[in-house]
C-alpha cells in the first residue's frame, strides 16, 4: 500500500515536472506577455488580433514596467517580456546564472512625445530646454519663451524603462529634478496634463496620438535653423525626431510552437500594420 | 483529560499563529534590510534626499518619504476628528431609530469601497476641485490625499467612538440633565469627556488605516519625494514610494535594501500606534 502511494506520488511529479515551462504552453496553447506600460496597448492589440485568427490560442497581456517584465522572465512566471529599454548587463548576467539564456527580437520602433497642455502657448523647444526643465533648471515657463508661470514637472515612476530613456537621451543621465511628478502610468500623466494648464510631462507616440484632443506634443527643435520636429510616426522612421527608441521581446532561449508563431506573427506585414495602427513605428 | 489538553494546544497554537506571523515578518524585513548596515552604510538613510535610480549617485534618505507619510497623517486626522467624533455622538445620542438604522448600513459601506476606487474619484473628480479651490498649479497635493484618506477613515473612528460613547454610564447623563444641562451640553461636556480614551483609540486606529494605505496617495499626491510641510505641494510617502518601486528594484541591491528599511520604519510607526490605541482602549475598558 505505502509503495504504490509513492508510486503515484512519483508519478504525479514527473506529470507536473513535464508540463511545467514551455511544453506547458504548447500543450494548452496559453502565452502570457508581460513588461512595459509603452507596450501593452501594442501587445494587446496584437493578441487579440492574433486571437481572431486562431481561436485555439490564450494570450494574456500585463503591464507593470520593463524592468518588472524581465523580472517576470527571470523567474519563469512570464514567457515573453515586453520592455521599451535594453536588458541591463547586470540583469543578463543574473539570467545566466539561472541558466537563463535571453533572447531579444526589436519588434517596432517608438517616439517618446513630449507634451503640455493645449492652452499653454509654448510649441516648440530644443531637447537641451527639456533636458534643463527635468533636470530643475529651468522652472518657469517664461524661461522658455512662454507665459510667467511655474511649470509642473512630470514623470514617470523609476520602474519605468521610459523614466530611464528620458534620463539618458534628453537629460545627459543627469538626475530628476526633486520636484518632478512621479505618475503610476501613462495614462495619469495624459489626465494630469490635460488638466494642469502649466504641466509637461512625457509619453509614448501612441499614447500622443490617441490622446491628441487632450494634450499637445511639444515639436523639437535639432539644431538652430533646422525647422521644428513634430512627433509622428513619419519623422521617428525617418530618424529626424531625436527622441525614439526600439521596442523590445525578450524569450528564453529560441522561441517555439506558439510564442514562435506569435512572434512570426508581429513582425510580419499584418502584424507591423497594427504596430501602424496603434500608433508606433514600424521596424521595416 | 487529554484530549482536552490536546485541544487546548491546538487552540493556542492557532491563536499564536498571528503572533508568530508578526514575528516572521520582523525577521524577514530585518533580514533583507540587513546588507544595507554595512554598503552603503546605515547613516545613508539620514539624507533628506530620496533618488533610488541613477547615473551619477544614488541617495537612499528616508526623510522626505517619512515626512510625506507624517504631512498627509496629519492632515488626514485633523480632517476625520470632527466628522468621526461628531458623526459618533449623534449616532448614539441624538439620532432616531430608523436614522441609525440607515446611517450605520451606509457608513459601513463607506469602509468597504475599494481604495483603488477611492484613489480613481480623487484624481478624476477631487484634484480638480482642489486645484481650483486653493489656485494652485496641480491637484496632487499632500491635502488631496488627505481628504480621501480621511474619508477611508472616519468608519473606522465613528464605528469605535461610537461603542465607547455608549458605553458611558447612562447614571452620567441623567446626573447631568437632571442638574438642568441641556442635552448638548450633556453630550459634549459629560458624555464626550466620559468617553475621552476610546475615541482617542478610534482616532489612532483611524491613524493606523491612514499611514499604512497605499493605492490612494500613489493615486493622488503626486509621488515628489521632497522635504516640505506645506498642505499645498506634492508629497511622496513611504507605502506609495515601496509599492511603486520593488516591482523594478534590482534583487539584492543597495535600493532593494533601502526600501526593506522603509518597511521598517512604517511598521514601527503602524506598529506603535496600534500599542498605543489598545492601551488607551484597555484602560477606558476597566473604569
Amino acid at each position: 500500500m505505502k509503495n504504490i502511494s509513492i508510486i503515484l506520488l512519483l508519478t504525479i511529479m514527473v506529470f507536473t515536472g513535464c508540463n511545467s515551462g514551455k511544453s506547458n504552453a504548447k500543450a494548452h496553447s496559453s502565452l502570457t506577455i508581460k513588461g512595459s506600460d509603452t507596450m501593452v496597448h501594442l501587445a494587446s492589440n496584437w493578441a487579440e488580433s492574433y486571437m481572431n485568427s486562431y481561436k485555439d490560442a490564450d494570450i494574456s497581456v500585463t503591464g507593470g514596467g520593463s524592468g518588472t517584465g524581465i523580472a517576470a522572465l527571470l523567474n519563469g512566471t512570464t514567457d515573453i517580456c515586453i520592455a521599451s529599454r535594453k536588458i541591463k548587463d547586470k540583469e543578463v548576467k543574473q539570467a545566466e546564472k539561472q541558466g537563463l539564456d535571453i533572447n531579444e527580437i526589436i519588434v517596432s520602433r517608438d517616439g517618446i512625445a513630449v507634451v503640455i497642455n493645449p492652452e499653454n502657448p509654448v510649441s516648440e523647444l530644443t531637447l537641451e530646454q527639456i533636458g534643463k526643465i527635468y533636470t530643475g533648471a529651468t522652472t518657469n515657463w517664461n524661461q522658455v519663451g512662454g507665459s510667467d508661470a511655474p511649470i509642473v514637472l512630470l514623470s514617470r515612476e523609476s520602474s519605468s524603462g521610459t523614466y530611464v530613456f528620458f534620463q539618458k537621451r534628453v537629460m545627459n543621465k543627469k538626475d530628476y529634478s526633486q520636484e518632478a511628478m512621479l505618475m503610476p502610468s501613462t495614462s495619469a500623466i495624459v489626465q494630469s496634463v490635460s488638466q494642469d494648464q502649466w504641466a509637461i510631462g512625457y509619453v509614448g507616440l501612441g499614447y500622443a496620438v490617441e490622446a491628441a484632443d487632450r494634450v499637445k506634443p511639444i515639436q523639437i527643435l535639432n539644431k538652430a535653423g533646422l525647422s521644428p520636429v513634430n512627433a509622428s510616426v513619419k519623422t521617428v522612421k525617418n530618424g529626424s525626431y531625436p527622441i525614439a527608441r526600439p521596442l523590445h521581446f525578450y524569450t528564453n532561449g529560441d522561441p517555439v510552437g506558439l510564442e514562435k508563431q506569435f512572434i512570426e506573427f508581429c513582425l510580419s506585414d499584418a502584424g507591423q500594420t497594427i504596430v501602424f495602427e496603434t500608433g508606433y513605428v514600424p521596424v521595416n | 483529560m487529554l484530549k482536552d489538553k490536546v485541544i487546548q494546544y491546538v487552540l493556542w497554537g492557532s491563536a499564536a499563529t498571528s503572533i508568530l506571523i508578526v514575528a516572521l515578518i520582523f525577521i524577514f524585513l530585518g533580514k533583507e534590510a540587513f546588507s544595507f548596515i554595512s554598503e552603503p552604510g546605515i547613516e545613508k538613510l539620514f539624507s533628506s534626499r530620496w533618488v533610488p535610480v541613477s547615473f551619477t549617485l544614488e541617495q537612499f534618505g528616508l526623510y522626505p518619504l517619512i515626512t510625506g507619510s507624517f504631512l498627509v497623517t496629519i492632515l488626514a486626522t485633523i480632517i476625520m476628528i470632527p466628522f468621526g467624533v461628531t458623526g459618533a455622538l449623534y449616532i448614539s445620542e441624538f439620532a432616531s431609530n430608523t436614522e441609525r438604522e440607515f446611517l450605520k448600513p451606509f457608513i459601513e459601506i463607506l469602509a468597504g469601497i475599494p481604495s483603488v476606487v477611492i484613489g480613481f474619484f480623487g484624481l478624476l473628480v477631487l484634484s480638480p476641485i482642489v486645484k481650483s479651490l486653493f489656485g494652485l498649479n496641480t491637484g496632487l497635493t499632500a491635502i488631496t490625499g488627505a481628504l480621501l484618506l480621511a474619508l477611508m477613515a472616519i468608519p473606522t473612528v465613528i464605528s469605535i467612538s461610537e461603542d465607547a460613547i455608549q458605553s458611558v454610564p447612562s447614571s452620567y447623563k441623567e446626573a447631568s440633565l437632571a442638574l438642568g444641562a441641556s442635552p448638548l451640553q450633556t453630550s459634549f461636556r459629560v458624555v464626550v469627556p466620559a468617553a475621552l480614551p476610546g475615541i482617542i483609540a478610534a482616532i489612532m486606529l483611524g491613524m493606523g488605516r491612514v499611514v499604512g494605505e497605499t493605492m490612494v496617495v500613489l493615486m493622488v499626491t503626486g509621488n515628489t519625494a521632497k522635504l516640505t510641510l506645506s498642505p499645498f505641494d506634492s508629497v511622496r510617502t513611504m507605502t506609495a514610494t515601496i509599492a511603486a518601486e520593488m516591482g523594478e528594484v534590482a534583487f539584492g541591491s543597495s535600493h532593494y535594501a533601502a526600501l526593506f528599511w522603509v518597511g521598517i520604519v512604517l511598521m514601527l510607526i503602524t506598529f506603535g500606534l496600534n500599542v498605543l490605541a489598545q492601551q488607551l482602549l484597555k484602560k477606558y475598558q476597566m473604569r
